[in-house]
């Protein structure tokens, strides 16, 4: 019976990333899957007709460039290409524009509010600032602070050099920065609620958490430092859908003679004697391996996939702890023309990029209150895009594909499982929201995907759909991701490894948590690493 | 002492509150010629004994003493100045509707229909936090260090602090401390226990005083504050009331030669050649020293005192965005006699009473206080003092509670009507636990935290001076050029609450203040 050296569980985007820097080092890997596509939570399917659906993720920007260089990616079919444009819609039928040219951006926050249109440039400038400081850790191994080993004491001596090396204002800003709630740390820039809401959205994105929580500052900037083309801070679509990026990496993962199996749900992680010895598959077959990666979220797999005398139960203990809770939902929408806003000027190319309809910073926070209470925002903070007017690839000629992100959704509805009606419920306040700006919206519609954090769960494993496998809150980041002891992407028995989001720097399709488990992997079977770290891209 | 001639001194304090007090002491106690100037009739700031329509008495601000820094009662002998508690080491009772209630200790909990798993994990977990609370609870009696200015205290405290960490607690402890620390109560309670009663109490220790909910990141922090301040947590009763422990320290400040003026406001501390030359009353008289510690607001200090123009535009710019926003009201009730709760015996009810069903309940309330409204379903915390202390009610009683959430920018204004309406909310939300209580009232009165503003200088009714939060502690606080007391200007330093480490009874902040004025580095 064939053995591998490595076997990975999940073909989400990080475990692709993983298998194909192991393949490209000369290890013989699989990947198995247990849906009958590949991807996970980067997939473009044909869910309607002829219409290609990013039906979870739906950006890329925060991919690591280095990734997509050492892996070829262009080769394979990785192509991305960047927006501009993007607007909040005011309940007084106007509009914010985003501008990607400074100027024009200048213009258009005066015509709001002239008091702050030099705040946007202290904003900007800050924001970068803080791009620049963190992107270069996210293809490095967080050190764990309770070690003595040369390895985690040189990682502290670079982490405190650095903060050092940011000078005493800046450090303190940043330790501000790190620690605060949106609402405050815009605030402190801006007058106008308008500019504030338009900025805060990204800031709760998948969290728990509303813009008056303190920590929310920093998801800010998890959905600020990523870059296309060099571009800090743009964003783009993969050619083709979030699918061309698990293709692309698929492909580079085949070409060094990795191999993957969909249809291959796992029932647990064979370990004997304190190592692994392979996977047992959901219909009972049993693959051998030296190693294998988990790319599924700490809870399930240390909860799910692992027996719990295996496990250990420190880690049983801190996998329950682990906080992965859903806030989000998500519509995928067949539309058989653009839609008209009526507050956009005619022909306007705003309507390219990312439109939000919630204009004032209360509503955002009276739908987290909602949430809270087990529903969803009446008034729901939403991220809508329409990728087909910038790659039409993606839906028959002359018709759209719109994606609609939905802050905030319970896992969960007042304690009760999702089901049809509530999700029919939930679908029709968000095009009702969305029909207030848009009046030939609904009549546009030819096919709608309603999903929940439940429903993404089921199909695709993340816990309540926390869209970034595991909370991005203070408790769970660098060496508490996703908690202290598994922070270096080792599982508690030997040769386990993690891969996901649920491990450093976090989710977003960004590929950095399986290339420093790949590096990770490889520097313990002493094999040269192909892994690369930090290219300084800025 | 006596006034000298020329109005010069070595240090002048502007504002009598007890860490402007403590400070005075500390430096008169070091030999230096301090001049205490304060705006009221009355030292104490809001740490005062009010007299209520009717003539009995009760604390203004906060009621209990459960902060108060063992150090700064024995250096200044507050005990022979006579501070006397009239209760100590009071037990919390959490309030349950059905009159199951559950009686809090130290590390022990009992009634309430708590579990016995409930039970240990309550021993294991305050056992635990109270070993956090000793390894690290030195850091409220230092300046917090300075990284970029080590000197040697600085230096011997980052290695006493490095050397706690990691041998005093060990590193499952301290990874475990590292997971914590910016972690919001509710989580790590549900983490903890099942009990809803007795998370909603534990919860309500960390929301008490501060503007965020169970659910806020970082208040897990202010819990274990309670417990690293003071006297591990334990709640004493002050005889006399808050205005006797600021009594005592009025008094200790004298007998080591402070000169207190009360009835003097300052208007405004004056600056020659970059540095402090001393202030000015607002009836015109002029007092010299080269030193003022302002005991008032950071924000009332640098923008209204000193004036921005003495500092950089960046300096002024953080200190305007220091957040103090007030979230808590104080009602002050008169009783004829003692109401009944029900399922409490009459000696019950000299602990502290506290009212916050659950988590949700706590957090449900808090959502109120964001839009600028008063929750309609408020937490408190009751005490009835007059139980152990007659002085305050010669006959019936004094009540007092504290209050979340009341915003201080509700919306519409603290009209009369709106605090007529909040005060019918308060006493009914405690008549749901006392239904005899409005038979015994004789008067009752609602504390805003505009009221606070207006009374104590509480910019923004926050009780710290400045929010109690990740970003605004250490060595960010009040802000970091002035987080080792001294301000960007020669002379001048702060030394209350919104220094570290913030607010509470405690005086730390005054006397570590003092200790860094002694000490003298210069900026």
């Amino acid at each position: 019976m064939k053995k591998y050296d490595v076997i990975v569980i999940g073909s989400g985007h990080n475990g692709l990333t993983n298998g194909a820097f192991l393949a490209k080092a000369g290890l013989d890997v699989l990947v198995v899957e247990k849906n009958d596509y590949i991807g996970g939570a980067t997939v473009s399917r044909n869910l309607h007709k002829d219409w290609k659906y990013s039906n979870c993720s739906y950006l890329a920007s925060l991919f690591r460039p280095e990734i997509y260089r050492h892996l070829n990616l262009a080769k394979h079919g990785l192509q991305v290409v960047t927006y501009n444009g993007g607007f909040t819609l005011t309940d007084s039928g106007d509009y914010l524009g985003s501008f990607s040219d400074h100027e024009v951006m200048r213009r258009e926050i005066r015509r709001h509010s002239p008091v702050d249109v030099d705040a946007y440039d202290r904003y900007y400038h800050q924001m970068a600032k803080w791009c620049r400081f963190i992107r270069p850790l996210l293809l490095r191994t967080p050190p764990d602070p309770t070690s003595f080993k040369p390895r985690d004491l040189d990682e502290l001596k670079f982490l405190g050099k650095k903060f050092f090396d940011l000078g005493q204002r800046d450090l303190y800003d940043f330790m501000k920065f790190f620690t605060v709630s949106v609402g405050d740390f815009l605030d402190e820039f801006f007058d106008s609620d308008l500019i504030k809401a338009h900025k805060a959205g990204s800031a709760v994105v998948g969290t728990n958490l509303g813009p008056r929580s303190p920590g929310t500052a920093y998801v800010l900037l998890h959905h600020y430092m990523g870059d296309v083309d060099g571009a800090v801070g743009a964003w783009g679509f993969p050619r083709g859908g979030m699918g061309a990026i698990s293709g692309a990496l698929a492909g580079a993962l085949q070409e060094h003679g990795g191999e993957i199996r969909i249809n291959a749900g796992v029932d647990k992680i064979m370990v004997k004697r304190g190592k692994v010895t392979g996977v047992r598959l959901e219909n009972g077959e049993e693959i051998l391996a030296d190693r294998v990666v988990s790319n599924v979220d700490a809870k399930k797999t240390f909860l799910g996939l692992m027996e719990p005398e295996d496990a250990g139960e420190k880690v049983v203990k801190a996998a329950k702890r682990y906080k992965s809770r859903g806030s989000s939902g998500k519509l995928n929408i067949a539309l058989n023309g653009v839609p008209e806003f009526t507050a956009l000027p005619k022909g306007s190319e705003l309507i390219k990029g990312d439109f939000h309809i919630v204009d004032n910073m209360e509503a955002y926070e009276r739908g987290y209150d909602e949430w809270k209470d087990g529903m969803w925002s009446t008034n729901p903070y939403l991220d809508i895009l329409i990728p087909t007017l910038t790659d039409p690839t993606m839906a028959p000629p002359g018709k759209h594909f719109m994606t609609c992100f939905v802050q905030y959704c319970p896992s969960k509805v007042k304690g009760q499982d999702w089901n049809a009606d509530l999700l029919k419920k939930f679908g029709d306040n968000v095009i009702d929201s969305i029909a207030k700006y848009s009046p030939n919206f609904k009549d546009l519609i030819e096919h709608v995907e309603i999903r929940s954090g439940q429903v993404i769960d089921n199909e695709i494993g993340l816990t309540e759909g926390n869209i970034f496998q595991g909370e991005l809150s203070l408790n769970q980041l660098m060496f508490n991701r996703p908690f202290h002891g598994c922070a270096q992407y080792r599982g508690p028995v030997n040769g386990l490894y993690l891969s996901g989001s649920t491990t450093h720097p976090g989710g977003g399709v960004m590929g950095a948590p399986g290339a420093n488990s790949a590096r990770e992997i490889l520097m313990d079977m002493k094999i040269s690493t192909t892994v690369p770290e930090d290219e300084g891209d800025d | 002492m006596t006034n000298n001639l020329n109005n010069s001194y070595d240090v002048i304090i502007v504002g009598g509150g007890h860490n402007g007090l403590v400070c005075a002491g500390y430096l008169a106690k070091a030999g230096k010629n301090v001049l205490m100037l304060e705006a009221q009739s009355q030292v104490g700031g809001a740490a005062i004994t009010d007299k209520l329509i009717g003539g009995k008495k009760v604390s203004s601000c906060a009621h209990f003493l459960n902060q108060l820094s063992p150090r700064v009662s024995n250096d200044l002998n507050l005990a022979s100045h006579g501070l006397k508690l009239s209760a100590s080491n009071i037990s919390t009772i959490a309030l349950d509707l059905a009159g199951n209630h559950m009686h809090l200790n130290k590390t022990s909990v009992k009634g309430g229909n708590v579990s016995n798993s409930d039970a240990d994990n309550y021993k294991k977990f305050m056992t635990l936090m109270h070993e956090y609370a000793g390894t690290l609870g030195f850091m409220i009696d230092i300046a917090p260090i300075d990284i970029f200015n080590l000197d040697w205290d600085d230096k011997v405290a980052a290695m006493k602090l490095g050397w706690k960490f990691r041998f005093s607690l060990g590193a499952e402890k301290m990874s475990e401390f590292l997971r914590m620390i910016g972690m919001n109560i509710r989580d790590v309670l549900d983490d903890e226990f099942d009990n809803e009663l007795l998370k909603g109490a534990l919860s309500f220790d960390a929301v008490l005083g501060t503007y965020t909910g169970p659910y806020s990141p970082g208040n897990f922090l202010t819990f274990l504050y309670r417990i690293a301040s003071g006297n591990s947590g334990a709640v004493d009763i002050p005889k006399g009331g808050m205005g006797a422990v600021t009594a005592a320290m009025s008094s200790a400040a004298k007998a080591n030669g402070v000169e207190i003026r009360t009835g003097s406001r300052v208007k405004s501390i004056n600056v020659d050649n970059c540095a402090v030359t001393g202030v000015t009353l607002e009836n015109g008289e002029v007092f010299n020293a080269k030193i003022v510690a302002s005991n008032a607001n950071m924000k009332t200090t640098v923008l209204d005192m000193v004036g921005p123009r003495h500092f950089e535009a960046d300096f002024v710019k953080r200190v305007g965005d220091i957040r103090m926003r007030g979230a808590a009201a104080k009602i002050h009730i008169a009783l004829n006699d003692v109401p009944e709760f029900s399922g409490l015996a009459r000696g019950d009810l000299i602990n502290r009473l506290v009212i916050a069903p659950t988590q949700n309940d706590v957090e449900r309330a808090f959502n109120h206080v964001k839009y600028g409204e008063v929750s309609t379903s408020p937490m408190m915390e009751i005490s009835i003092p007059s139980l152990v202390d007659s002085s305050l009610a010669e006959d019936g009683h004094v009540l007092s509670a504290t209050v979340q959430y009341a915003p201080y920018d509700l919306k519409g204004g603290w009209t009369k009507k709106a605090r007529a309406d909040f005060l019918e909310v308060c006493i009914s939300r405690i008549a749901e636990y006392a239904p005899n209580i409005r038979e015994k009232i004789e008067y009752a009165e609602l504390i805003t935290p505009n009221d606070m503003e207006d009374r104590y200088g509480l910019i923004g009714g926050n009780w710290h001076h400045g929010e109690l939060t990740l970003d605004q502690m250490l060595m960010l606080r009040p802000v970091p050029e002035a987080s080792q007391y001294q301000l960007p200007l020669d002379g001048m330093y702060i030394c209350g609450a919104g220094a570290h480490p913030g607010g509470g009874v405690m005086g730390a902040a005054g006397r570590n203040a003092a200790l860094e004025i002694i000490k003298g580095k210069t900026k």
